[in-house]
C-alpha cells in the first residue's frame, strides 16, 4: 500500500492509548449496545412504513360501511364485519375467476418449466453449431420492450380466432421465457459435469440426463422459476385485460379491476377484502418461498 | 481397433449432441419465431402504415414517426411525464435501496426479519396492491393524509391533483425497493473484510470507508439496479391505469388531465382504445430505442466510473 505511518499512530499505540482513557463508552458493550440501538431505531420505523399499507387494507376491509370514511381513521373497528368478505364474494362470480386464474397459472408455471428447462439444458450443456448466435438471439430478446410484439401478437392471435379465449395467455408460456431461461442455465453452468459424462458413457440418453441427474439437483432453481412465474401470471393484467371480453372468463387481476370500476368508491371496504383475497396466496407462498425468491433474484442480478 | 472408426463414432457422437442440442431448444425456436421474431419484423412493418383495425391500411412510410413528434397534442406531455417519473423514481429508489440495504448489511440480531418485511411489498404487485394504494392516497380518508395531518400538514388531492399526482405515483413506486435491496445487499456482502481492516489501521473514519471502499466496491451492483430500474420505470402500466382513474372508469386514463399520461398508457390507448395499430406501432419503437439509448448512456458512464475489482 506504501502508506506512511507515523510511530505514534501504530495501532499498538493506539490500542494502548485507548486502553488508557478506558472510560465506559469506549467499551466494547457500549459500542455494540449504541450500534443495536441505532440499526432498530431506523430499521423499525422503516418496516412500520412498509407494512402500514397492508395493515391499512385488512383493517378497512372489516370496517362497517359507514366507519369508512371516519377522521380520523380508526385502526381496529368498533366491530369486525366479518360478512364484508361473504357479502362482497357475492357481488360477483369470485369462485369463477379464481379457477380461471389457477387454471392458466398453473398451467402457464408447468409450460414455462418444461420448455424453459429444456432450452436451458441445451444453452448450457449441449455443443452445436450455430448455438452462439442463437444464445445471443436469445439474450437480446431480454432486452426487447414486450410492447414492440404486442401489438403483432394481439393481430395474429385474433387472426388464429384466438381472440376472448384463453389461449393468448396459456400457449406462448410452453414456448420459454428469456429471463427463466437465463435464470436456469445459469444454474446449469454451476453444476460439475462429471456426473453427466459418466452416464453418457454408460449410454444414458440427454433427456435420461436430464431427466435422472439434472433436474433432482437442480430443485432450487426449478422451484425460483415456478414461483416467480406463479407470482407473476397470478398478477397478470395486461394480457386478461386485452384479450379476455367474456366476464366469465375474467382472471382475477381483471375480475378485481372491474368490480372497482362498478362499485367503486361506494363500497371501499368490500373492495379491500377482495384485494385482501387476492394478495393472501402471494404473501403465503412469499413466506414459504423466500430463499427461492433471492435466489433468483441474486443469480440473474450479480453472477450475470 | 483402427483409427478410423473411432473418429466415425466420435463424429456421431458430436452429430448426436447437436440434434438433442436443436431437440431441447426446438420449443424456445419455435415460440422465438411466432411470438417473437416474426412480430418484431411485423411490427416495425406495421408502423409503417396507418392500420386502424377497421379501414383498409396503406403504407404511409415514416410519417407516423414524424407525426408523433411534430403534430401528435400529446406525445411532448407524454414524454415528459414519463422521463419525470424515470428520473425521480429511480434516483430516490435507488437511494432508499441502498439506505435499507447498508442497514440489513449491520450485523444486529434479528435482522433477517426486516429484510422479509422490506421486501414483501415487491412481490405483491399488481392490481389488488394499486387498488390499496388509491385508497391509501384518499384525499379525504385515506392514511397518507391523516399521517400528514397528525404533523399539522394538510395533505393535497393526490391523484385526482394535476399537480400531485405525479409525486403520489413515485410515492408508491418506493414500496418495490425490495428486488434492488437485495442486490444491494448482495453486493456489500460481497465486500472482502480486509479492506476495511486495512482501511482501519490507516485510520480512515467511518465516511472515508464508505466514499473510498463502500462505493467503489459497490458501483457495478448499483450500475445494475439503476440499468434495470430504469428500463422498468419506462414501461410502468398497471400502477397508472388503476390511480389515475378513481372509478376506473376508461376515458380517464392517464388522468387526471394529462398528470399521468405515462408512455406506455399512451400506447394502450392509441392501439386498444382508439385501434390505432401502425401509429402505436411507431410509438413501441421509439420505446425501444429510447430504452437502448439509454442503456448505451448507461453503459458509456459505466466504463468511465464504475470500479469492476470486486467482480472476481
Amino acid at each position: 500500500m506504501g502508506t506512511v505511518v507515523d510511530s505514534k499512530a501504530t495501532p499498538e499505540h493506539r490500542v494502548a492509548r485507548r486502553a488508557e482513557i478506558g472510560s465506559f463508552f469506549k467499551t466494547k458493550t457500549f459500542r455494540n449496545v449504541t450500534h443495536v440501538v441505532l440499526v432498530y431505531g431506523l430499521a423499525v420505523p422503516t418496516a412500520i412504513i412498509f407494512v402500514l399499507p397492508f395493515l391499512w387494507m385488512l383493517s378497512t376491509s372489516f370496517k362497517a360501511p359507514n366507519e369508512v370514511f371516519d377522521f380520523p381513521p380508526k385502526w381496529i373497528p368498533g366491530t369486525f364485519h366479518f360478512e364484508n368478505y361473504s357479502q362482497a364474494l357475492a357481488l360477483a362470480p369470485f369462485g369463477q375467476y379464481v379457477l380461471n386464474t389457477l387454471f392458466v397459472t398453473l398451467n402457464n408455471v408447468i409450460g414455462n418449466l418444461v420448455s424453459c428447462t429444456l432450452a436451458a439444458y441445451g444453452f448450457a450443456r449441449l455443443r452445436a453449431r450455430g448455438k452462439n448466435v442463437l444464445f445471443l438471439l436469445m439474450l437480446a430478446t431480454l432486452m426487447l420492450p414486450i410492447w414492440v410484439t404486442l401489438i403483432p401478437q394481439y393481430v395474429l392471435f385474433n387472426a388464429i380466432g384466438w381472440g376472448n379465449s384463453f389461449a393468448p395467455l396459456m400457449v406462448p408460456p410452453w414456448f420459454g421465457w428469456p429471463f427463466f431461461i437465463f435464470l436456469l442455465r445459469q444454474f446449469f453452468m454451476t453444476i460439475p459435469k462429471e456426473l453427466e459424462e459418466a452416464a453418457r458413457l454408460d449410454g444414458a440418453t440427454t433427456l435420461g440426463i436430464l431427466w435422472h441427474i439434472i433436474l433432482p439437483i437442480s430443485t432450487p432453481a426449478l422451484a425460483t422459476v415456478a414461483v416467480l412465474a406463479f407470482i407473476g401470471n397470478w398478477n397478470n393484467f395486461f394480457a386478461p385485460l386485452i384479450y379476455l371480453r367474456d366476464p366469465n372468463m375474467y382472471t382475477l387481476a381483471i375480475a378485481v379491476q372491474r368490480f372497482r370500476g362498478q362499485f367503486g368508491n361506494q363500497y371501499i371496504h368490500y373492495m379491500m377484502a377482495v384485494s385482501v383475497l387476492m394478495v393472501i396466496p402471494i404473501i403465503i407462498i412469499f413466506f414459504f418461498a423466500q430463499r427461492y425468491l433471492i435466489k433468483g433474484i441474486v443469480m440473474t442480478g450479480l453472477k450475470t | 481397433m483402427s483409427i478410423l472408426p473411432k473418429r466415425l463414432t466420435q463424429l456421431t457422437l458430436r452429430q448426436r449432441e447437436e440434434r438433442d442440442f436443436y431437440f431441447c431448444i426446438a420449443l424456445w425456436l419455435i415460440g422465438f419465431v411466432l411470438f417473437t421474431g416474426g412480430p418484431v419484423v411485423y411490427s416495425f412493418l406495421m408502423s409503417l402504415t396507418n392500420w386502424t383495425g377497421l379501414t383498409n391500411r396503406e403504407w404511409v412510410g415514416f410519417q407516423n414517426y414524424i407525426q408523433l413528434f411534430t403534430t401528435d397534442p400529446l406525445f411532448g406531455t407524454v414524454l415528459k411525464n414519463t422521463f419525470v417519473y424515470g428520473i425521480f423514481s429511480v434516483l430516490l429508489g435507488t437511494l432508499l435501496a441502498l439506505g435499507v440495504a447498508l442497514l440489513m448489511n449491520q450485523k444486529v440480531p434479528g435482522i433477517s426479519i426486516f429484510r422479509t418485511i422490506y421486501y414483501l411489498p415487491s412481490v405483491t404487485s399488481g392490481v389488488a396492491v394499486a387498488i390499496m394504494w388509491a385508497w391509501m392516497f384518499n384525499p379525504r380518508a385515506g392514511l397518507v393524509n391523516y399521517l400528514l395531518s397528525l404533523v399539522g400538514i394538510q395533505g393535497p388531492a393526490w391523484f385526482s391533483s394535476t399537480q400531485w399526482a405525479m409525486p403520489g405515483l413515485i410515492l408508491v413506486s418506493l414500496w418495490g425497493i425490495g428486488p434492488n435491496m437485495l442486490v444491494l445487499l448482495a453486493g456489500l456482502q460481497g465486500i472482502p473484510t480486509h479492506l476495511y481492516e486495512a482501511a482501519r489501521i490507516d485510520g480512515a473514519n467511518p465516511r472515508d470507508e464508505f466514499v473510498h471502499i463502500t462505493i467503489p466496491m459497490l458501483s457495478p451492483a448499483l450500475f445494475y439496479v439503476i440499468v434495470i430500474s430504469m428500463i422498468t420505470s419506462f414501461q410502468i402500466f398497471e400502477n397508472v391505469y388503476i390511480l389515475s382513474s378513481a372509478t376506473g372508469a376508461p376515458g380517464t386514463l392517464g388522468g387526471p388531465g394529462t398528470a399521468l399520461r405515462v408512455y406506455v398508457i399512451d400506447l394502450y390507448q392509441n392501439a386498444f382504445v382508439n385501434l390505432r395499430m401502425g401509429y402505436a406501432s411507431a410509438q413501441a419503437w421509439i420505446l425501444c430505442v429510447i430504452i437502448m439509448l439509454l442503456t448505451w448512456l448507461m453503459f458509456r458512464i459505466n466504463r468511465r466510473t464504475v470500479h469492476y475489482e470486486a467482480a472476481e
